[in-house]
């Protein structure tokens, strides 16, 4: 893949070339990929199947401007949602992934996100493949009131579930993960892994500034910050995240 | 200035007061009446219940690993006969108290003594009885060192699956994870005047209507009441509010006539049941039927089938 673009780095405001991993050479700041590029960075090529590419959100609370707001992201971000799920195979071992957009209404988790996520882990559970999600949220779906609160409920409550089917879940932080998304499923992984420099917390970081009346310290919720405070496994480049996930998946391989 | 809000403060609680005093039926209360009883001064907390439910309780402390959150409280308590684990947002009786528990912020050994004890319960076969009355969990720089979003994630993992009854009640202030992370069990009541809701009604006027004074609209449009919820079928049933005790009597009523019959049933099927009802919540077009997927993953498990 050699599609060089010229882009806006956010982070250093210099005008990047970014390559086929889309990190800017000058900070290291990973742009968001698409579903495709994600896949392409891990998944056998042409494996993927998607899995409830049907699904749409509902306005459950009735909520006024919610349903232009989701008709508008679908527009704009060619998604129907803020998550993508399937079956792939990596390096010829078959996986089901789950891959969130923050395009998509700042990856908000609503119904459609909780559901199709516990689809993907009910999914791993009966066939006992490895769930591999990679989050990218800024929290619950507001619109969508306490039924989006009730998807932490229902995701984590489906992850008790691979524990007790013994199925691994193996958990991709992406730039960024916060609120109930945090605070449900991306922290239930056997194996949690995240992307470098990612923003992942509960509260974001506006709202702690507003708490304790200071800035936060340089770094503060970083990935790396995560590592060194134990919540996260390790820190695994794009162009090291296939041989990454391989591993797992073939050390998690279960023997009669 | 300062006296236009204090004027304001006035009013609201007359207002407040006069609802109280001419107990009206709950439909003739607005959304934003809700917010303000539920988080009034005065009204009885996690810690005020037990000790009227209870005839002896004895409160435990800390998550054995990092400290004690007082914004969290916990411990064992009889009811006629039967003992039963209590956890509660505490927010104090008073500003001193408040002060000392965060207005019932927890920070992560907060969850994490609630999952301690509830880890506990099980252990025993007790039942568990939950008091939800909390703004949030608490958005600091200690509590997101120290996990937060784990400590929450992991309750909701682990409450989902305790094999012992479990039942919530939400006597105040519902809010967001914070209010989640002790609000997984077999049953979940509100008082008449308390709320749930997935952010505060502030939260919402700040940031989906781009306006923070715009509370009282959010609180209408979010549709968080005990009422509401019902509806949704999120919660079981509203538990009317009287004076203290006699709410407390009510709920004590209904914790005997709940455990009365969920200490019967095999504590497989208390999670079976629970893990079920939480499986249904949401609302999607284009969706499969899921319920065949988890009981096949149910026949699937040791503890479950
Ligand atoms: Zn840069």
């Amino acid at each position: 893949m050699s599609n060089e673009v010229l882009k806006r780095c956010p982070q250093c405001q210099k005008d990047v070339q970014v390559g086929e991993h889309k990190i800017c050479p000058y900070c290291n700041y990973h742009f968001p990929l698409t579903v495709a590029e994600r896949l392409a960075l891990f998944a056998d090529e042409g494996s993927f199947k998607e899995m409830s590419s049907g699904m749409r959100s509902m306005n459950p609370i009735s909520l006024a401007g919610y349903e232009e707001k989701l008709k508008e992201n679908q527009k704009k971000s060619s998604l129907s949602d803020a998550v993508t799920i399937g079956r792939c195979t990596i390096g010829g071992k078959p996986v089901v992934v789950g891959i969130m957009s923050f395009a998509f209404m700042g990856g908000s988790m609503g119904s459609v996100v909780g559901e199709k996520i516990t689809q993907a882990m009910v999914e791993g559970a009966l066939t006992g493949d490895p769930v591999v999600l990679f989050t990218a949220s800024g929290g619950a779906r507001m619109q969508e009131g306490i039924f989006s609160l009730m998807q932490m409920a229902k995701t984590a409550s489906t992850a008790a579930l691979l524990e007790e089917t013994r199925t691994p879940l193996f958990l991709v932080l992406t730039n960024p993960t916060t609120g109930g998304v945090t605070a449900s499923f991306a922290m239930l992984g056997d194996v949690i892994l995240a992307e470098p420099g990612a923003i992942i917390g509960f509260a974001g970081p506006r709202v702690i500034e507003g708490t304790i009346g200071e800035k936060l310290p340089e770094g503060f919720q970083r990935s790396e910050f995560q590592l060194e405070k134990g919540f996260i496994d390790s820190i695994v480049e794009r162009k090291k995240l296939k041989e990454t996930l391989s591993f797992l998946i073939e050390t998690h391989t279960r023997r009669a | 200035m300062a006296d236009e809000k204090k004027q304001v403060l006035q009013e609201t609680v007359e207002h407040m007061e006069s609802m109280l005093s001419n107990n009206q039926k709950f439909e003739a209360k607005s959304s934003w009446d809700c917010v303000l009883l539920s988080r009034q001064s005065g009204r009885p907390g996690a810690k005020a219940f037990i000790s009227m439910i209870c005839d002896q309780f004895m409160e435990l402390h800390g998550d054995r690993s990092y400290g004690d959150d007082p914004a969290m409280i916990g411990g064992i308590g009889t009811v006629e006969g039967r003992a039963i684990t209590f956890i509660g947002n505490r927010k104090g009786a008073n500003f001193r108290e408040n002060v000392s528990c965060n207005y019932g912020m927890s920070n992560p050994e907060g969850y994490r003594k609630a999952l301690r004890l509830a880890k506990q319960a099980e252990k025993f076969g007790r039942p568990v009885v939950c008091f939800i009355d909390t703004p949030g969990a608490y958005p600091g720089l200690g509590s997101e060192e120290r996990g937060i979003g784990q400590a929450i994630a992991q309750n909701l993992k682990v409450f989902s699956t305790l094999k012992t009854p479990v039942l919530c009640f939400i006597i105040g202030e519902g809010g967001s994870g914070g209010a989640l992370g002790i609000g997984i069990g077999d049953k979940l009541y509100m008082l008449e005047n308390a709320v749930y809701s997935v952010i505060t009604p502030e939260g919402f006027a700040s940031i989906l209507l781009r306006d923070p004074s715009k509370a009282k609209e959010a609180a209408e449009a979010m549709k968080m009441t005990s009422h509401h919820l019902k509806e949704f079928g999120v919660i079981h049933d509203i538990i009317e509010e009287k004076s203290p005790e006699e709410t407390a009597r009510l709920i004590k009523e209904t914790i005997i006539r709940d455990l009365d019959n969920l200490c019967s049933k095999p504590p497989e099927h208390l999670v079976r049941y629970r893990l079920k009802k939480i499986r249904g919540i949401g609302e999607v077009s284009g969706g499969k039927e899921w319920w065949q997927p988890l009981l096949e993953v149910f026949a699937k498990t040791q503890s479950f089938r």
